[in-house]
Order: structure tokens, then sequence, then C-alpha cells
């Protein structure tokens, strides 16, 4: 590293040590907290200049920036943390407009008495996640609230990115006959988060599904620029992601259970818990929707690329001005696949 | 998933679709009703209707406990939530129905209450061992299968000697619905629904067995087919009332017989005969007041008894004029054809217990089956 270490400052215990209020305050204590392990962790040129914005050049052409804010609980789950979680849910984002991600920043909100372990391995792990994304963590910033007043640790990431010419990536762009793709499992993330909740924990091989998917989507982007929708179901699992697409665009979309790739262990967890995997979270999966003659050659570019390799057609886009989402069941019938109403909540008998 | 799949087999349920075709007369149709939200649910979620030749008309009866739970028991679950130093915990439906004046529990958590969802009453045992300082309320709902968990908790309560820890006790007995929609002219209600058989609750009928169903055969001479919760249990035993009502038979069938015997779980029964008694009545929305139709807690275990312990005075429930809950709790109308459904009655925002449970009429067809003709009509 390039910078001079703090006069009078000892290193950070991030052993034994605990964020406390000084670490927000403004003092040598913040700025030690940002030197020794922020910086020191996402280090790259933009960053290490220390302004207080980070500057630089975009190519021409049209720019895509997205938000998102991470409250994940518990903070450590199977398959991943909320460090890359943040790294790839705004990755992720940039990506579904077609954008190729740059650049992110890193909001801290952290709560007096979090263990600096954990933030230590957390930082790390985004590191490690904006390295494998490609992506540069160019500014930051870090707040502390009193004991009580948060949940260990809050982050929000912003990011943006550039959208190559020729792609045009939209939610209102799906039309009748259109094909819909997923390029994985569903519900991998939301059952491993759920499966370490105190209240709930059950034992499980599932890890969560968090990565970054610009790589997939630039492959998927380079032998099909036509793709009309991309989007990751997130929050509401696909459930809630076709929802929005068939709004968006007027149409709606009949899906086939039985094409539905969804792991197993996925399914008796969701079993047992009285929960649909339609409508639980992913945070490493995407929707695509293409015009019919290019989903076989979609399809297969998804299952040569390692993060689509359980890619699935599973459904096709319907003239109907109700937006209705519907799905052959697997057993033979028809069903609606709605919104999700309030949270998921269990059945008890 | 082992022996769960094979119940949503696609194939299978294709040649019972075809036999339940072959069998039924064209010249007249047949009325079932499922008395379980949990078959409700699986006819919904895996498109059962569409398997079924129009002339059989599946009827959703009120075996879903929140849907029946009355708008003044709801009200007494909020005020004893806004006690002071209480912890009201529940089975995570119960928390989104509506109350009086729209109010509900998950109001009160917003208003500050402190109202914990949990997935079994150990939870709530468990709760009160953490918070010696605070007063543990279990709101226990439910028919015989969520019975025996709280009878097993107020014993280890008071076994534990738990101080802080009480029942608010709601339990509710599936016989005596299932005679309170038979027998609506003796509860000066006219009886608009004729009915043609039941598919018989699966994990009720676990605990209390096959024998308590033989009334409504001889009695009523309604047939009834104890079935599975899964998809192809439910076309089953639509097969077999089918057969029961082609030949004039009205006989207790089990089709569930991987869980359910005769005799039900003998010591499930006797642990429920130990601890509750029978209430002289009990409201149930939709069906009024049904006699002997509820349980509560034994005087032995008074202590443990939440309406012992606190004095909870709740005006009469108002429930929703337009609200249709307790025509299509007794099957007289379709959730279509009350006139709040879908506009302004969601899952979102529910003014009817119905629309509440996913094991709920309204809420069912609402989420699962509304794209169909009738369906659409009414969300307009």
């Amino acid at each position: 590293m390039s910078h001079r270490k703090l006069e009078g400052s000892r290193p950070l215990d991030l052993v034994r040590g605990q964020v406390d209020l000084s670490h927000g305050a403004g003092g040598r204590a913040m700025a030690q907290l940002i030197q020794d392990l922020f910086i020191d962790s996402f280090s790259n040129d933009l960053l290490n200049r220390e302004h207080d914005a980070a500057m630089f050049s975009l190519p021409l052409g049209r720019v895509v920036m997205s938000t998102d804010t991470f409250v994940v609980s518990p903070i450590f789950f199977p398959g991943g943390d909320i460090g890359s979680l943040a790294v790839h849910g705004t990755v992720n984002d940039l990506s579904m407009g077609g954008g190729v991600p740059k650049y992110l920043t890193a909001g801290f909100i952290l709560e007096e008495g979090f263990p600096l372990s954990d933030l230590a391995r957390v930082v790390k792990s985004m590191a490690q996640a904006a390295r494998d994304a490609g992506v540069s963590i160019v500014s930051g910033d870090t707040k502390v609230v009193e004991k009580g007043h948060g949940d260990g640790i809050f982050i929000n990431t912003a990011g943006v990115g550039v959208v190559p010419d020729g792609v045009e990536i939209c939610g209102d762009r799906a039309r009748p006959g259109d094909v819909v793709l997923v390029s994985g499992t569903l519900g991998d993330h939301g059952v491993a988060v759920m499966s370490k909740r105190e209240n709930l924990s059950f034992t499980t091989e599932i890890l969560s599904d968090s990565q970054s998917l610009n790589d997939l989507v630039a492959a998927m982007l380079a032998g099909v620029p036509g793709i009309r929708v991309l989007r990751d179901p997130t929050r509401g699992g696909l459930a809630a992601t076709l929802n929005e697409i068939a709004h968006q665009s007027g149409v709606g979309v009949a899906l086939n259970e039985a094409a539905i790739p969804i792991r197993r262990e996925v399914k008796s967890a969701c079993e047992l818990l009285g929960l649909d995997p339609l409508y639980v979270a992913n945070e490493g999966k995407l929707i695509a929707i293409c015009a019919p003659a290019d989903a076989e050659h979609l399809l297969a570019i998804m299952r040569g690329h390692p993060k689509g390799r359980d890619s699935a057609i599973i459904g096709t886009v319907l003239k109907d001005d109700r937006c209705f989402v519907h799905m052959k069941t697997g057993l033979g019938g028809t069903r609606m696949v709605d919104w999700m109403a309030g949270e998921q909540l269990p059945r008890i008998c | 998933m082992k022996y769960i799949e094979e119940f949503r087999d696609p194939d299978l349920a294709a040649g019972l679709a075809h036999a339940i075709r072959a069998t039924a007369d064209p010249a007249r149709t047949y009325r079932y009703m499922e008395f379980c939200g949990g078959h409700t649910h699986a006819i919904a979620r895996y498109g059962v209707e569409d398997l079924l030749p129009d002339n059989i008309k599946m009827i959703h009866g009120p075996g879903c406990p929140v849907c029946v739970l009355p708008v003044a028991r709801v009200d007494t679950a909020v005020a004893l939530a806004t006690q002071n130093d209480v912890i009201l915990c529940t089975y995570a439906d119960l928390l989104r129905v509506p109350g009086s004046r729209y109010d509900s529990l998950l109001k009160a958590k917003a208003r500050g209450a402190d109202i914990r969802m949990v997935y079994s009453v150990t939870d709530a045992l468990n709760i009160a061992a953490d918070n010696p300082d605070r007063q543990v309320v279990f709101f226990a709902i439910g028919f015989e299968t969520t019975t025996p968990p709280t009878a097993v908790a107020l014993k280890l309560a008071q076994a534990r000697g738990l101080k802080n820890f009480t029942v608010h006790c709601n339990h509710v007995l599936t016989p005596a619905a299932m005679r309170a929609i038979l027998g609506g002219h003796e509860n000066g209600q006219a009886e608009k629904v004729v009915l043609d058989g039941f598919v018989g609750p699966a994990h009720v009928s676990a605990v209390i067995g096959t024998e308590p169903y033989h009334e409504f055969t001889r009695d009523y001479r309604k047939p009834v087919v104890i079935a599975g919760f899964e998809p192809l249990d439910v076309m089953q035993s639509v097969l077999q009332l089918v057969r029961q009502t082609n030949e004039g038979r009205a006989e207790v069938e089990n089709e569930y017989t991987r869980a359910v015997t005769p005799q039900g779980n003998q010591k499930a029964i006797a642990l429920m005969d130990e601890v509750f008694a029978l209430r002289d009545s009990f409201e149930w929305r939709g069906l009024g007041v049904v006699p002997h139709s509820a349980l509560k807690i034994r005087p032995h275990l008074a202590e443990f008894d939440a309406e012992n312990r606190f004095a909870i005075q709740v005006q009469p429930g108002v429930e929703n004029k337009a609200c249709a809950c307790g025509e299509i709790l007794r099957g007289e109308k379709t959730p279509t054809q009350c006139k709040i459904f879908g506009n302004p009655c969601t899952p979102e925002n529910p003014l009817g217990a119905c629309m509440v449970s996913s094991e709920g009429a309204c809420a069912a067809h609402w989420t699962y089956g509304r794209f169909r003709a009738q369906g659409h009509e009414a969300a307009q």
C-alpha cells in the first residue's frame, strides 16, 4: 500500500476489536479503519487517491447505474455472506440492463459493538467478489449507529456500467411468441439463508447461488445481441420477476412446471416449510426472454457457460391484456403464478 | 420428496381423470365438499379442477383454522398482544387475519406490540423460558391436528413450573363443524346447499381416526372418503365418492391408509382428553355459534389458561358487511359470487378471513384460479 501509517495509531485489532462510535466520528479511528481495512482490501488507483469522490472517464455511449442495499440475516450463510452478496447484487442489476459493470461504491452502516473480525471477513469477501467480477470499488462511506439501532451491518452498493451499442434490453420488450429461459436451479439462495435462521435451523447441503452474472450475460449477448429482456429473480423469486415483466410488456406468460429446474433438496425444504420455490429468492440466476428463432441458440450458449449449466426453456410469452402468468402444473392442470401476497408464510396444517 | 412426488405423478393423474370421467354419470351433477383447507390448496395449486369433468363440483369447506376464527377472537388476540408485558406467540397465518375495524395482529405489531411468529408451540415455551420477566401467551388455533402439541406444551409448562406461560385456547373440532354444515336447518339457517358427500380430512383423521365420521354416513346418508393432501389423493377420493353416489352407498372409506387408522392416534386422543374439555358452544366465522364444537383448558391447568390470567373484555366483533365469507365457508356461495372478491378484497388487503390463508377458499381461487373466465369477470 502506498498510504502512510497514521501517526500515533495502534494497529486495528481485527481479532478481538469491536466497532465503536469513534469509527464513524471522522477522527483518527475512522481514518485508520478506512485505510487499514477498506482501502487495503479494495485497493485500486481510483480509491487509493482518497478523494471524497472518484473521478473517471467512461467510453461514449449509454451508461447504466443502479443501487441496492443489503440487510440479509444471518450475514454469513452457506455459500456466501453479506459482502459478496452486496457486490453480486449490484453487478447483476447493472448486467440485467445489458451493461458491462465497471465501478461500484460501498456504504457501510455498522452497529456499535460489531466485531471487527466479522467486518474484516465481510470486506475481504467483497474485495474478492469485486475482483472476480472485474469491477473496482472506487468510493465508500462508513457510518456507525448506537447499539440497538442496527443489526450488525448493513451495506449499500451503487454501480455504473456501460451498455454496448446495439443492445436494447428492457422489461417492456417481451412480445407474444417469445421464449422464456432461466439460467439454472431456482430457490437455492432463499433456502440456504432460511436454513440458518435461528428459529428455523434445519440441516441442508444447499449453498446460496450468490454469484455475479456479468460474464454469463456477456457470453449471451455476444451470441444473441437481440435478447429482449434480462432480469434476476431475487426477492419474490421467479413469480415476482415474471409478473413484473408481464405488466411492463403488457403480455401474459405461460410456464411449464415440469421444465423449471429446482433441486430436490430445495423442493424438500420448501415442502417442509410450506413454501413455494417459485417465490423463493435467487442471487445468481437470470431470466432471459428472446425471440423464438433465437431460443435454442441462446440455450446452447447458456448451457455452455459454467454459470448456466442447468439452463432451461421454461415457458412462452402470450398475448393477454390481463398480464397473467400461469403454469401447466406437473400434474397436468393449470394454475396462476401470482404476485406474492405479503411474505411467504408457512401453512400450519 | 420420496413418497410425495409419487402422489403428484402426471400419468397416474391422467389415468384417474379418465376413470372419473368414465364413472361419472353425465346426466347428473356431483357436489362434494372438501372439508380441509389443505385439500382446497392442493386442488388449486395443482390445477386438479382441470382434470375433473364439469359436472363434478368441488365445494370448499370450512377446514381452514384461521378462516373460521371469529372476529371477536382476533380482537382478543390484539387486545392480549397490546398488554404491557405480554409477548404473544402464534402461527404466522393468523397475523393478517382481519379483526374489527380493519385491525389485525400485523398492524398491532407495527404499532409496537411484541408478537412473535412461531413454527411450533415449543418455540413459545422456549421464549417463555428466555424471558422470565415477560408474560408469554400462546394463541392456540387449529383443529385436532394442532391440538395435541398444545396439550403437550401445557403439560410441559406445568412440569417446568413456568409462571409466565399461558395458552389462549381456540382449538375447534372437525365433526362438530361438519354437523353444523349438514344440520343447517337446526341452526335456523336455510339449507341452501345439497352435498353429495365429503372428502374427509387428512391430518385431522390421522389423529381422530375414521370412527367419528360414521355418524355422517348413518344419520345424514353422506359418503365420506378420507383423503391425503396430495393431488392424487384428492382425485382418488373423488373417484371413490362418485362410485358411492352412483351405487347409492353412504360409507366411510379411507383413501389415506398410509396415515389414518380406524382408531386414530390413541395417545394423542388420550392426551387431548386429559388436558381439554368440551366447551358448551363456540362461535365460528361463517357457521355462527356451534354447540360442543371447541375445547377449553381443564381446571387442573387453569393457571396456564390465558382466559383466567388476563381479564380481556372485547366488544362483539364487527365483520365487514359486504364479506360473504360465511356463505362461502358453508358452501352456499363460490368466492366469485362475493361482491368484494378481487375488489377490494385481495390477499394483500383481505377483508374476510377466506382471503388470508392460502388454504382459504377465496385466497386459493384468487391466487391460483382467477385466470379462469369466472374469476376474470369477478376481478374486473
